[in-house]
C-alpha cells in the first residue's frame, strides 16, 4: 500500500522585495502524519505554513491538496484548520462562540453547533469554560480552545504555527504529549512549524529540516538526528563535532595536527580526499586506556542527567563529550579520549 | 516623600496656567491681572454676546463636525488598507499619513494658503474642513489600526469566513471602540486646531481659536479668559462624559493587556 500525499508543494517560491523566504520547496504530507518544519528564525517555515493556508500567494509554484491545485484558492476555502502561535481567538466572543465560529460559517444548524462545540471541547479537555471570553482564560486554556476551534470544522489538514511557544517550559512538556495524543486520536493529517528540536524530534513522524528558504533534509527523527545531510542539519539537530579530514587509506583519516583516526563510513575512502565528518558528543568517550587520545578538559558543564565536557587534544582540535555521570573534573586536567570508528559520520 | 513633592510640583506648575485663566475670568476690572479684584460673571455675559464670536462657534461646530465625519471613514479605510500591505510598504504609507503630526503647521497652513487662493477658495469654509480632516485623519487612523488585527482576520478565513462575513464578524466588531477613541480625538485635535486654520481663514470663516486670538490682540480684557474658561469646562465635560459612558482607558488602549 503506498501512501497517500494530501498536501503537496511543488517547486514553491516567494520574495519579500530582495529577500527570498522561499527557494523552491518541494514537499509531500502524506495521509495521517505530522510532519515538523523545523528551522531557525527567518528559514521560511512560517512562510510555507502561510502558503499552504492560502494567506500567502506564493511567486511561482503549486499547491495541492489530495491532487487538487488550490494555488489560487482563498484560505476560507481550502477547508484546512490552522492554530496561530498567538491563538488569535476572537476577543469580542466566547470560547463556545469562538469554537463554533467555523460552524456558524458552514451554515450548520443549531443543534448541531451545540453538540459539535461540546464534543470538541471534551476532545481538548477544556471544560466548563465555554461561556468565559479568551482574556479570563490560561495561556494553555486558550491554545486548547484555539486547538478545539480549528479541529472543530473536521479540515482535511492541521496547520500549527509554533503552538506552544507561548507556554512556559512545564505546561509546553504536558502539552506536546497531549497534542500528540489528539492528533493520533482524530487521525487528521498535520503540518507543523516549530524551531524547537525536541518538539520536532518527540512529536513528528517526519521532520523537514529548513535553511534559507530551502529544506536541507526530510525524515523521521532518528535520520534526521542520526544521519544528518548536511552541515547544517547537523549543527541545528542536537549538538556535534565536526572534523575536517583527509583520508589516509579507506578506513582511516588524518585530521588537524596529524592525528590519525580510524573510521568506519559505509563507503570506503580514496585515500587523499577530503572529508567532512560529524561526531556526537554522545559516541566521544573519555577515560584512561592505550587507545586513548591525549586531551586536556577545558570546560565542564553540568547538568543533571548528563555532563557536557569539552576537550582539546593535544594537536589543538576541541571536541564535545556528554557524559552520564560525572567525573570529577576541572579545565586543565588531562584525560584520554577515545573515538569508536563506528561513530563518525561524513557529512556533505 | 520627595517623589510626592515633585510630583505635586509638576501638577502645579502643569495646572497654575488653567488656574490662572479661570480665576482670571472672574476678574470685574476691563485690565486681565492677576490676583482678581472681586467677583464678576461680565465676561461671561460679553464672551456669550459678541457677535463674532457667536460666528466662530457656529464655524467650529460646522468645521468640526464634518472633518471628523470626513476623517473617520476616509481613516478607516486608509487604516484597513495599511495593515494589509507587505511590512516594508508599510513604513512608507504610514508616514506619508501621520505625517501632519510632524511637519510643523505653519507649513501645512502656507501649502493650504497657497493652494486655496490658487483656487479662489480663500472665503469658503471648505478650505478649513479639508484642513481639520487632514489634521485629524493621522488620530483617526492610528486609533483604527491599534484596533485591528490581520491575524485574527486570517483566523476567520481559516475557519471558512469569505471576506464579507471576516468584515462583519471579526473586524468591525473590534473596530468598534477604536473609532470612538478616533472621533473623541478627532473632535478635541479639531476644536483646539490654532496655527493652520489661522492661515486659511477670514472674518467670515474663521474658528473659535482663531477668533479668539483675533480679539486678544484688540482687546485685552477677561473676556479671552471667560471665554477659555468655558472651552475648557466643554471639553472636561466631553472627555468625562465619554468615559463614563464608555470608559476611557478601554478605548485609548490604557492598561490593557489585550
Amino acid at each position: 500500500m503506498t501512501a497517500k500525499t494530501v498536501v503537496a508543494l511543488e517547486g514553491v517560491e516567494k520574495a519579500y522585495g530582495s529577500v527570498r523566504a522561499l527557494a523552491g520547496i518541494d514537499l509531500g504530507v502524506i495521509e495521517g502524519e505530522l510532519l515538523a518544519l523545523l528551522g531557525p528564525s527567518g528559514c521560511g517555515k512560517t512562510t510555507t505554513l502561510n502558503v499552504v493556508a492560502g494567506f500567502v500567494q506564493p511567486d511561482r509554484g503549486r499547491v495541492r491538496i489530495d491532487g487538487a491545485d488550490v494555488t489560487a484558492r482563498p484560505a476560507w476555502q481550502r477547508g484546512l484548520g490552522v492554530v496561530f502561535q498567538s491563538y488569535a481567538l476572537f476577543p469580542h466572543m466566547t470560547v463556545a462562540e469562538n469554537v463554533a465560529f467555523g460552524l456558524r460559517e458552514r451554515g450548520a444548524d443549531r443543534a448541531e453547533i451545540v453538540q459539535s462545540v461540546t464534543d470538541a471541547l471534551a476532545l481538548v479537555r477544556l471544560d466548563g469554560v465555554a461561556t468565559l471570553r479568551p482574556g479570563q482564560l490560561s495561556g494553555g486554556m486558550q491554545q486548547r480552545a484555539a486547538l478545539a476551534r480549528a479541529l472543530v470544522i473536521r479540515p482535511r489538514v492541521l496547520l500549527l504555527d509554533e503552538p506552544l511557544a507561548a507556554l512556559d517550559r512545564k505546561l509546553r512538556e504536558e502539552m506536546r504529549t497531549e497534542l500528540k495524543e489528539i492528533q493520533r486520536a482524530v487521525g487528521i493529517t498535520t503540518l507543523f512549524v516549530t524551531h524547537d528540536q525536541h518538539e520536532a524530534l518527540g512529536l513528528s513522524d517526519r521532520i523537514a529540516v529548513m535553511n534559507a528558504g530551502r529544506i536541507e533534509q526530510l525524515g523521521t527523527p532518528r535520520e534526521v538526528y542520526e544521519r544528518p545531510a548536511t552541515r547544517f542539519v547537523a549543527d541545528f539537530i542536537g549538538a556535534s563535532t565536526v572534523l575536517e579530514a583527509r583520508a589516509l587509506e579507506a578506513r582511516a583519516v588524518e585530521i588537524a595536527g596529524g592525528l590519525r583516526i580510524d573510521v568506519r563510513l559505509p563507503r570506503p575512502l580514496v585515500p587523499g580526499e577530503h572529508v567532512r565528518l560529524l561526531i556526537r558528543p554522545e559516541r566521544v568517550e573519555l577515560g584512561e586506556g592505550a587507545d586513548t587520545l591525549a586531551a586536556l578538559v577545558i570546560g565542564v558543564m553540568y547538568l543533571g542527567d548528563h555532563t557536557e565536557v569539552r576537550v582539546e587534544l593535544s594537536s589543538g582540535v576541541r571536541l564535545l563529550a556528554t557524559v552520564r555521570a560525572a567525573p570529577p573534573l576541572g579545565p586543565g586536567d588531562p584525560i584520554g579520549v577515545r573515538l569508536p570508528a563506528d561513530a563518525f559520520l561524513e557529512i556533505a | 516623600m520627595i517623589g510626592r513633592v515633585v510630583v505635586g510640583l509638576l501638577v502645579g506648575f502643569m495646572t497654575l496656567p488653567t488656574a490662572v485663566v479661570v480665576v482670571a475670568s472672574f476678574n470685574p476690572t476691563a485690565i486681565l491681572s492677576f490676583p482678581p479684584e472681586g467677583l464678576s460673571l461680565r465676561w461671561y455675559e460679553n464672551a456669550l454676546t459678541y457677535a463674532q464670536f457667536q460666528r466662530a462657534a457656529v464655524n467650529s461646530v460646522i468645521v468640526t463636525g464634518a472633518s471628523a465625519l470626513l476623517a473617520l471613514p476616509i481613516g478607516t479605510a486608509a487604516a484597513l488598507a495599511l495593515v494589509r500591505r507587505p511590512l516594508r510598504a508599510r513604513g512608507f504609507w504610514s508616514a506619508m499619513l501621520l505625517s501632519p503630526l510632524i511637519i510643523p503647521g505653519v507649513a501645512i497652513g502656507l501649502g493650504f494658503l497657497i493652494l486655496a487662493a490658487r483656487f479662489g477658495l480663500l472665503a469658503n469654509r471648505a478650505v478649513l474642513i479639508a484642513v481639520h480632516t487632514v489634521l485629524v485623519l493621522p488620530f483617526v487612523i492610528r486609533s483604527v489600526v491599534a484596533n485591528l488585527d490581520p491575524e485574527l482576520e486570517r483566523a476567520a478565513a481559516s475557519l471558512g469566513a469569505r471576506p464579507r462575513r471576516v468584515f462583519r464578524r471579526v473586524t468591525l466588531p473590534l473596530l468598534r471602540p477604536g473609532l470612538f477613541a478616533a472621533v473623541l480625538f478627532a473632535v478635541i485635535v479639531s476644536v483646539n486646531e490654532f496655527v493652520v486654520s489661522l492661515f486659511v481663514s477670514t472674518r467670515v470663516t474663521e474658528i473659535l481659536p482663531v477668533a479668539m486670538f483675533t480679539y486678544v490682540v484688540n482687546y485685552t480684557d477677561p473676556t479671552m479668559a471667560a471665554l477659555s474658561t468655558l472651552f475648557i469646562g466643554a471639553t472636561l465635560i466631553a472627555v468625562l462624559l465619554t468615559d463614563r459612558l464608555l470608559g476611557l482607558s478601554r478605548i485609548l488602549h490604557i492598561g490593557d493587556d489585550r
